[in-house]
């Protein structure tokens, strides 16, 4: 049997190679096999391998995140970096992982605490942030072993979710 | 109301009647707000940005707080009419760059001021006289509850209020504090104090807001931080903040007078002098007196002088007011005589 790449010398080494699914057969003499397998170290080699299983999720996600587009105002994510704007309140929820931790680099936080255009909104959501704010200070107070200021926010945490609960209860008799 | 009418009308925050008006200007609380469903002014189309234009001028005529409020279209304004509006403090200097579909609505005694599509589809800002965060937080805060109740406001319970810039969002909140720091600046206390200012996240703007840099012995103070507290936070830290500097300005203030006192008098009768005799005078020398001459009268060094008028000439002699005064363009040279003669008129003894 003749090498397939040369045609001259007598083939001694048989590969088999799969590119798309389909499989090939290869059968090379010594001097063709020696630089085929050069090409393929280079396409293959280990480390190139290693360094995009490290990278494999990054370069992929800031990829698709460049081509992510709002579906109300048609802003990319490729824009908002090069602009620095937004392009509408739905581009907020179309961005909402890349940007929620943007928020906290600019912020120190990602959480609103303020007031809200809906009247009777507004309480409950400072609830929830005064019960986020306590939760967090518990832990803390564990990590610190500071037990007695633990065991005052906990009974204040139960407080504040009796009362959530009982408003709960009262909203749903009103509706 | 015209812009002709407000030439001649004093604005209220200018009064020298809030709190500790001696060393505080003015204070000032903007929120920035967006339609829901439309984009935002960079990024609209010439329909979208009149059709905000219009809802909002609706909604405005239909709040009761806004009666008394007048609209001017950017479009129909010259540049100096625009210039003037920003010298009065009610726009920014952005504002008036490009002018499509973009408004000003103002009241009478110019507390409120709302800017239409500017970064965001609505700027209002109220100032008052004075350190007074908390007053101009009530007037605005049910402005913007009138107002949310006629338009859809862009909002998620997670973040808040959405603005086109990220570091607006949640409140959408700005609360600045205009102060008259001259004796920190005297005795080389300033830098010191804007360095602490810059660590706490705060920021040190000039007279005229982002981008200006602080001019003569003035000092705008703002909060960086819109996301993660509350509006009355964000106010208490602000309020925190301020009277140390009031503190701080007033000990240096008093180290002046008791250890420097013939230097300081000095100083404030010659900027007196300066200001009462001189025949051309640029801006710039302007400010820098009558900083003095507004640190004379808070010390009792000058008697005749109130601070309101010191705060009116710092209004009138600016660049487009000389112009609106006079009813004509004027270059530069003739803005310095003009400045020369009305400042002489009203320290006229």
């Amino acid at each position: 049997m003749l090498c397939d790449i040369c045609n001259k010398n007598q083939a001694t080494v048989h590969l088999t190679e799969i590119i798309d699914d389909q499989m090939n057969e290869l059968h090379l003499c010594e001097e063709c096999a020696r630089q085929k397998s050069a090409q393929m170290e280079q396409q293959f080699g280990l480390s190139d391998l290693l360094a995009g299983m490290a990278q494999s999720e990054k370069p992929n996600a800031e990829k698709e995140a460049l081509n992510l587009k709002c579906p109300s105002c048609k802003l990319t994510y490729a824009d908002f970096k090069k602009i620095g704007r937004l392009g509408c309140g739905d581009c907020y929820v179309t961005f909402k992982r890349f940007l929620s931790p943007l928020l906290k680099r600019i912020h120190g936080s990602s959480q609103h605490f303020g007031k809200t255009p809906f009247k009777t909104g507004g309480k409950a959501v400072r609830k929830k942030a005064d019960l986020q704010e306590l939760r967090a200070g518990l832990q803390k107070a564990i990590e610190a072993e500071d037990f007695e200021e633990a065991a005052r926010l906990r009974d204040q945490i139960r407080e504040m979710e009796r009362q959530q609960h009982n408003e709960g209860k009262a909203t749903e008799h009103d509706a | 109301m015209t812009l002709d009418e407000l030439l001649h009308h004093s604005s209220e925050w200018l009064k020298s009647t809030g709190p500790n008006s001696d060393i505080v200007i003015s204070s000032r609380i903007r929120l920035a707000r967006n339609l829901d469903k439309f984009p935002f002014p960079h990024w609209a189309s010439k329909k979208q940005g009149e059709e905000v234009l219009l809802a909002i001028e609706g909604a405005v005529s239909r709040v009761e707080y806004l009666k008394n409020t007048t609209v001017f279209h950017l479009a129909d304004l010259d540049s100096v009419d625009k210039q003037f509006l920003v010298e009065r403090h009610l726009m920014s200097h952005e504002h008036a760059q490009k002018t499509n579909h973009k408004a000003v609505i103002i009241d009478s005694e110019e507390i409120v001021a709302i800017m239409v599509n500017e970064e965001d589809h609505l700027r209002m800002q109220v100032m008052q006289s004075g350190f007074n965060l908390r007053g101009a937080w009530e007037i605005i805060n049910s402005i913007d509850d009138a107002l949310a109740k006629e338009l859809p406001i862009a909002f998620l319970p997670e973040w808040g209020y959405l603005t086109a810039c990220p570091t607006n969002t949640g409140t959408g909140m700005r609360g600045s504090v205009m102060l008259h720091l001259p004796a920190l600046v005297m005795t080389r206390q300033i830098n010191r104090v804007l360095a602490a200012i810059s660590k706490l996240s705060f920021t040190t703007r000039g007279l005229y807001g982002e981008g200006t840099e602080a001019t003569g012995n003035f000092f705008q103070i703002s909060n960086q931080v819109s996301l993660g507290h509350s509006e009355d936070e964000i106010i208490e830290n602000i309020n925190g903040l301020i009277r140390q500097i009031i503190e701080q300005e007033n000990q240096a203030r008093e180290m002046l007078m008791l250890r420097s006192k013939a230097m300081l008098e000095d100083r404030i009768s010659r900027g007196f002098g300066i200001l009462k005799s001189a025949h051309i005078i640029s801006s710039q020398e302007t400010i820098e007196l009558l900083s003095m001459v507004r640190l004379g009268s808070d010390l009792g060094l000058l008697k005749d002088i109130d601070r309101r008028s010191i705060n009116e000439l710092f209004i009138v002699t600016q660049p487009a007011h000389l112009q609106k005064i006079e009813n004509k363009r004027l270059n530069s040279q003739e803005r310095d005589l003009k400045r020369a003669e009305i400042i002489r008129d009203k320290l006229k003894t």
